[in-house]
């Protein structure tokens, strides 16, 4: 074998050793949730663990929709992050265009501030905010109400504008040639025109990977929702997954139920992969 | 005009009559998401309780357990707590002092029967009842203890310390186990104050001193620095798995033979009863020089503080309490009826049931934890320390530090006044 047949060798042994790094975790959940639990703690410890042997069935996804009302679940969670990506889309990137194009008094200082709620961890804000959404109010399908506990609403708009997602804009679009924006000024657009039909067409990966990171974010949710959601309506796949957490812990349904709410993340990812790949090369940003 | 008369008469009476027939709604949290058991015999009590009177109408809401206490202090935060909640018991106190419950419409006559790690009594009140306890016990197996000719120990007389190490010291040379005894240090959390807490008071230590209050002296008290140097002599010794167990080791070693002994509770026995049978031990707590002693009180109803219906929520907890119910939740759920004439309406608590040691155990043994809102504070430094003696840090300079966090919480606090 000559020197650049073994490197080859050597290289595609270590990207398969890194891939299955990866892949394990995955085939451990998927695997674990087919077997009983004694079986599944067993064989934890050796190389079966990864391997579909055994008392094989699907009895714990069975069990899993019986113990939680999963379906309900996704769908809070798939509702909640939907509606805040979107949303958080349109008003960072927004935010953003203002920011790199705009010239306003307090610009910098508006920045700063903005960029420094990055450092700033939610669980210390947690309680102040729990004290304003619950003073606050709403008009809805069931007329005024005082207080947004235990609601969709509560759950997504505390969440539509971070300064993470529009310092991502901000460094993307400043990338852009500005020659392009001010072209289309002297041709008379208006600044919400440049932003829609200049700025957002050249901006899809950016747009996709703040997408995809929001996405992740508001899909993992857990202090948020466990502390203002009172009613399994409203609760969200994470919080399920606590119901798991009993006296004698269903290990098995608890692999079961992680492979099935992870399928909305993985369709979710697939169906933005390119995009994402795309704006992580172009921009440097990892997740 | 007549008419129109007439129409608004009938108006009146149709809303007058379904007045009259309304029930008000009253909210009970629980912590059981996920529980299908305790689900159906808890639905089953509230829909007896709705059916039985025409005042009240209890509507549930469930909680996952593991985030249960955060929901009902974000709850509490924003004045949205409902009116009937269940509460851990030795977390109580620490409610009732915040105001989150207050004291029950239930009298010690009311209560006169029940087991008393199930009353969660404080400040000279009864704030929370619950329907069943746990125990914790030794599992052995006779044929193992046989084999190495080691007494069976009885609820009348427990092993003593030097019986307990003789018994583990020996079963450490039977090379069959990795160990000789599990005290399934894979569980965190309140399983120390819990399982351990009371090997501590059986030694004549305390988390702290309620009265005084205090934890100075008493969790590292003299009593207390022996207990953590045999704690912490269990580790060295490797008589008993460390910090790092595996979680499935919990679950699985000492019925697959890996450990000899295990401290756990009831609520694994019917498992290890499957695998053993007629072998199996439940052993009792061994006497630390103090008298032996477990855990006592699990998770009681109780009423907020914020409640507007209390004479509806009071209603339902004591409806609630009757020996039918408790017996209903207890072969739902392998938990200990709260009274004897509960137990002997179940499978396995009634004389001769496969449980109904532990029953005995409960009644014989059980201790509650430190009754002081200040408990809150005090299990998370126990657990703190326990772990740090048991991965060898210094054992006075460990229990004086959980001394002075405790002390500096109640400091703090004004000492929970």
């Amino acid at each position: 074998m000559n020197t650049d047949k073994r490197s080859t060798v050597m290289r595609y042994l270590l990207l398969t050793w890194v891939a299955l790094l990866f892949v394990f975790p995955v085939v451990f959940m998927v695997v674990s949730s087919l077997k009983p639990d004694m079986q599944l703690l067993q064989d934890s410890a050796s190389f079966r663990a990864f391997l579909p042997v055994g008392d094989i069935s699907l009895d714990n996804y069975s069990n899993a929709w019986d113990r939680v009302p999963i379906g309900r679940f996704v769908i809070n969670s798939v509702v909640v992050t939907a509606i805040t990506v979107i949303l958080s889309l349109f008003l960072c990137s927004m935010a953003a265009f203002s920011f790199v194009f705009l010239e306003f008094r307090g610009k910098a200082v508006l920045l700063s501030v903005i960029l420094a709620t990055l450092i700033v961890p939610f669980e210390t804000i947690a309680i102040p905010l729990l004290m304003v959404v619950n003073n606050l109010p709403w008009i809805g399908f069931d007329g005024f109400q005082m207080g947004w506990l235990d609601s969709y609403q509560v759950q997504i708009i505390p969440w539509v504008a971070d300064g993470l997602t529009i310092f991502l804009f901000i460094q993307y679009f400043k990338d852009l040639p500005r020659e392009l924006v001010e072209a289309a000024r002297v041709d008379g657009a208006s600044w919400f025109q440049v932003f829609y039909k200049i700025i957002v067409p050249l901006a899809g990966p950016c747009f996709a990977t703040a997408a995809i990171l929001k996405f992740l974010v508001m899909y993992n949710q857990y202090l948020w929702p466990l502390m203002t959601t009172q009613s399994e309506d409203y609760r969200p796949v994470m919080v399920g997954l606590q119901y798991f957490f009993q006296l004698d812990i269903a290990w098995g349904e608890i692999m079961a139920y992680l492979s099935i709410i992870t399928v909305p993340v993985l369709a979710f990812y697939l169906s933005m992969q390119r995009a994402f790949i795309a704006s992580i090369a172009s921009t440097g940003v990892k997740g | 005009m007549k008419r129109a008369m007439n129409l608004m008469a009938a108006a009146i009476l149709t809303a007058s009559s379904s007045m009259v027939f309304a029930q008000t709604d009253l909210s009970l949290w629980y912590h059981g998401a996920g529980n299908d058991k305790e689900k159906s015999v808890l639905t089953g009590i509230i829909n007896d309780f709705n059916g039985s009177q025409d005042d009240w109408k209890v509507n549930l809401a469930e909680f996952p357990q593991e985030s249960y206490n955060e929901s009902v202090v974000a709850a509490a935060l924003s004045g949205k707590l409902p009116d009937i909640l269940d509460v851990d018991g030795p977390l109580m106190p620490n409610w009732a002092w915040s105001k989150y419950l207050t004291p029950l419409e239930i009298t010690d006559e009311d209560v006169k029967d029940f087991l008393p790690g199930t009353i969660g009594r404080y400040d000279g009140k009864i704030y929370s009842v619950g329907l069943w306890d746990a125990a914790v016990a030794l599992f052995a197996r006779k044929s193992v203890l046989e084999k190495h000719e080691l007494r069976i120990p009885t609820l009348d007389k427990p092993w003593s310390l030097d019986e307990f190490n003789t018994a583990i010291n020996t079963l450490k040379m039977d090379k069959d186990f990795e160990y000789p005894l599990d005290l399934g240090l894979a569980w965190k959390g309140e399983w120390y104050a819990y399982a351990f807490g009371p090997l501590l008071q059986s030694w004549g230590g305390d988390l702290m001193d309620v009265e005084k209050p205090t934890a100075e002296g008493v969790l590292n008290g003299d009593e207390a620095m022996a207990f953590g140097e045999w704690w912490q002599n269990l580790f060295t010794k490797k008589l008993v798995p460390g910090t790092s167990q595996d979680g499935a080791d919990r679950e699985t070693g000492f019925l697959d033979g890996k450990y000899a002994m295990q401290w756990n509770g009831n609520w694994a026995a019917l498992a290890a009863l499957e695998k053993f049978g007629d072998d199996l031990l439940f052993l009792p707590a061994p006497d630390m020089g103090k008298g032996p002693k477990i855990g006592a009180a699990s998770w009681q109803f109780g009423v907020s503080g914020s409640s507007k219906n209390q004479k509806g929520a009071n209603d339902f907890i004591r409806f609630a309490m009757q020996d039918k119910y408790l017996a209903n939740f207890s072969n739902a759920t392998g938990l200990i009826p709260a009274t004897a004439a509960a137990a002997k309406m179940t499978e396995n608590y009634k004389e001769g049931g496969k449980l109904s040691v532990f029953y005995a155990l409960t009644d014989k043994q059980a201790t509650k934890r430190a009754v002081t809102p200040a408990y809150n504070v005090a299990t998370l430094e126990f657990e703190k320390a326990l772990s740090d003696i048991a991965n060898g840090a210094d054992v006075a300079d460990t229990l004086d530090a959980a001394t002075d966090a405790i002390n500096k919480d109640l400091e703090k606090n004004k000492n929970y006044k």
